[in-house]
């Protein structure tokens, strides 16, 4: 394996003694086949242990390793050395508030999707007698994309509107009540209209479209976002129009 | 929690010069401006039309002085970028399922170019261009 020298400038904040964060930078030896999250690694075993940082996976499915590298909010496990040249600089997840060095205060995304029910509402209890919820290949492919999302949080980094106005409930949330609602199974539709067809949920959104250019699942919530604007749009005329068809 | 977090303030008047993507937009999102500047001289025109003839004529001899000209070559500019770059969203706003597949985006992104072409002939035709 190829080695190369790496330069890593590294966003560090130590709450209890900063008042702000500073850059540090490393420079370490690293195979050309390792990912920034290796570099990292690397740096806390043989150089500094107070760095920290999240990680879990390092596959790309956990969600916890999400940074900005050089500006680009990205999965630090996916993202090689190789494709980067000179020193590579490694921040928080933008938008979020630094809890420690490169680890974020999540909170708030949590609170959202929370309110947005990601999950299964029935519409009706079923005895375990009537079996499975059956559903078509079709019905699977209606909603599948949205399944993939990973709640790592590279779109709220990326969404301008989320950074300008926290109170958004912001792309990885409404797309997930997105993948709820377009589920036959599902009937919590009208619930989560309440949070995801209000000002702070699609009507924030102005379709940057930066969230679906940084998904690292290739999930599309900026999609997800105008479509859940065109159907709320379609309940407010039938209501407004047609009282008699409301459902 | 018992320490306090840093909160980074994003820029609120310079957001959109941090990255491409956010200029891209913010251009997107100006145009806007240059079509409503357009629909603004389209109603002053008929209301020299509703004028009577003289009104109507200076207004066509004002549309040939060289401010005009590049006021429109402009518009031209802004409105094709303003349309192309929503046509080319069309297909996240409105995927069509068919079966277990999605029609392909450029399908439907090619719909809205070929409507576009048929409309603007047909108004060329009414205009008696052709």
């Amino acid at each position: 394996m190829s080695q190369r020298l790496v330069e890593l400038e590294v966003l560090r904040f130590n709450p209890e003694t900063d008042a702000e964060p500073t850059f540090q930078r490393y420079a370490v030896e690293c195979p050309e086949e390792w990912v920034v999250l290796d570099a990292l690694n690397h740096i806390k075993e043989t150089v500094d242990p107070t760095l920290s940082y999240r990680w879990s996976c390092h596959m790309a499915v956990c969600g916890s390793c999400g940074m900005m590298i050089n500006g680009e909010p990205k999965l630090s496990c996916k993202s090689f050395l190789r494709d980067y040249e000179g020193v590579i600089r490694v921040e928080p997840l933008a938008h979020f508030p630094i809890q420690r060095d490169l680890v974020t205060v999540i909170d708030d995304f949590v609170t959202k999707l929370k309110r947005v029910k990601p999950y299964l509402v029935a519409g009706e209890a079923r005895p375990v007698e009537a079996g499975e919820y059956r559903q078509t290949p079709a019905q699977l492919k209606t909603y599948k994309q949205y399944t993939l999302c990973i709640n790592c949080m590279l779109c709220y980094a990326a969404c301008p509107e989320y950074g300008l106005e926290p109170k958004f409930i912001g792309p990885a949330a409404i797309s997930l009540a997105h993948r709820y609602n377009l589920d036959s199974r599902d009937a919590g539709r009208e619930a989560r209209q309440q949070e995801i067809a209000a000002t702070e949920g699609v009507w924030e959104c102005s379709f940057v479209g930066a969230c679906s250019e940084v998904c690292p699942e290739h999930v599309d919530p900026a999609g997800a976002l105008q479509q859940v604007k065109i159907k709320s749009t379609l309940d407010w005329f039938r209501e407004h129009l047609m009282p008699w068809r409301r459902t | 929690m018992t320490v306090k977090p840093y909160v980074r303030a994003v820029p609120r008047y310079t957001w959109f010069l941090a990255h491409s993507r956010y200029l891209r937009y913010i251009t997107r999102e100006v145009t806007c401006v240059f079509i409503g500047a357009y629909a603004f001289l389209m109603l002053v025109g008929l209301k020299r039309l509703a004028e009577g003839r003289e009104a109507w004529e200076a207004f066509v001899q004002a549309l040939a002085s060289p401010a005009s000209l590049v006021f429109h070559v402009a518009v031209l500019a802004f409105a094709l970028y303003h349309t192309t770059s929503w046509f080319n969203v069309t297909p996240k706003a409105m995927p069509i399922q068919l079966g277990d597949g999605f029609v392909p985006g450029r399908v439907i992104v090619g719909a809205h170019y070929a409507i576009w072409i048929v409309l603007s002939l047909a108004v060329l035709i009414l205009a008696g261009v052709f």
